[in-house]
């Protein structure tokens, strides 16, 4: 068995497996950092920039740094929660994200962020940009008005035969998700599910099915994002 | 010390935030004993009669006279709330946002499938009387200096009297995690 690694976050002592990363290694002392684009046991991207942590005086993000010994993670300061509140008010302001008419509404990770940092409204001006909807999938709806392009279900969904069905299109600005809608229509609607679930926003919404569950009962009504975490260690 | 006085609107609005208000139940009775109503759809005086403490505004700017009136609140109001996802963001009116309005007016009045044979002169409304739209749904914020906002769709009972008693008190506003929702 390999020694743990002995780190602190906010001065709490921690510690981690080797070469994990330290997003992970808090989820498991119990310590909550907030993530749009990570999942455990995907490759992490870095592309949300929710995680970041000072490291020494220095920004990182918690998903793509490995731990090492002696590191003095600052996590919950003043600083870092401000950034975090920036990046989720600049994610709202620049797709359209109709809250009251979003299946996703409830259950919605980028939603539930903003109620734990407390956004009344984004400081910034709203874009409303103009982005298509793709519903040719019989069993899937893409609609690019909400996708954050974490590039969630391109790096840890296929298909039951091993297939990718999401990939990037386009560059920069008009960077967007695509489908392919033939092989998705072999999706059971159980793997269908799932992908909806690994879309932390409403992007990829199941047809045929949605608002089936009543306010109130849903994931992020009653408790914030983050309050199921519990030290493992 | 008198009361303090609150003006409420809805612009490109359902009146749901309004009904929302008035899911307070019986605490609208300590409302009344708290504060006097001026310009309000609840009292139904149209024009302000004096100076307000507090405007409460329902719904974003889609045409003129939103804006118009609007701005009437900021001049009258010493404090201006917007409520409802609506004023915060647009809502569902902005929905028309990524439609140019040419686009919009014709399904509205020539192209739509209740309207196509029933406009033969092809009129699209152009009165002077008439608010213009504007070219987008615009937040309150984005039009005028808004103090404070209460988001929801609608913003719950308990948020609304929450922070309006906070306000009117003083008192430090202290909101549990179930009752600021966007939806």
């Amino acid at each position: 068995m390999s020694e743990k690694i002995k780190f602190t976050i906010d001065g709490k002592e921690c510690f981690a497996e080797p070469g994990q990363n330290i997003l992970d290694a808090a989820t498991d002392n119990g310590v909550y950092i907030p993530a749009l684009c990570h999942m455990r046991g995907i490759k992490p991207a870095g592309s949300c920039r929710l995680c970041n942590v000072k490291i020494a005086g220095r920004l990182m993000t918690a998903c793509t740094t490995p731990v090492e010994h002696g590191m003095d993670i600052e996590n919950d300061i003043p600083e870092i929660q401000g950034l975090r509140l920036a990046i989720i008010e600049m994610l709202f302001v620049e797709g359209n994200h109709f809250c009251p008419a979003c299946e996703k509404s409830g259950n919605c990770e980028l939603q539930a962020l903003a109620y734990r940092y407390q956004m009344m409204v984004p400081r910034f001006p709203y874009e409303f940009p103009v982005k298509e909807i793709d519903a040719s999938s019989p069993k899937l709806i893409i609609d690019r008005n909400r996708c954050i392009l974490c590039k969630r279900c391109i790096r840890s969904f296929t298909d039951e035969n091993g297939k990718n069905i999401f990939a990037f299109k386009k560059r920069g600005h008009k960077l967007q998700i695509n489908i392919d809608a033939k092989l998705s229509a072999n999706l059971s609607d159980e793997m269908a599910q799932k992908a909806m679930d690994i879309c932390p926003v409403g992007a990829i919404i199941r047809k045929e099915k949605g608002f089936d569950q009543p306010i109130g009962t849903r994931k992020y009504d009653k408790v914030p994002i983050g309050s199921d975490i519990k030290s493992v260690i | 010390m008198s009361k303090p006085i609150v003006a409420t609107t809805s612009l490109a609005g359902c009146f749901g935030c309004h009904m929302s208000l008035l899911d307070i139940d019986e605490r609208i009775l300590k409302l009344i004993e708290l504060v006097e109503f001026n310009k309000s759809p609840i009292d139904d005086i149209k024009k302000f009669t004096k100076q307000c403490d507090i405007g409460l505004i329902e719904g974003g700017c889609c045409n003129s006279e939103n804006v118009h009136v609007l701005k009437d609140f900021r001049k009258h109001c010493k404090i201006l709330i917007s409520f409802g996802e609506c004023a915060l963001m647009g809502g569902l009116p902005a929905l028309r946002n990524g439609i140019p309005i040419k686009e919009c007016l014709d399904e509205a009045y020539l192209n739509g499938p209740t309207v196509v044979n029933s406009n033969p002169d092809k009129i699209l409304p152009n009165d002077d009387e008439i608010p213009m739209m504007l070219d987008k749904v615009y937040p309150c914020h984005e039009i005028v200096k808004i103090d404070y906002y209460l988001p929801g769709c609608p913003p719950r009972a308990d948020l609304i009297w929450e922070a309006l008693v906070a306000l009117i008190t003083g008192n430090e506003l202290k909101l549990p995690y179930e009752v600021v929702k966007f939806d």
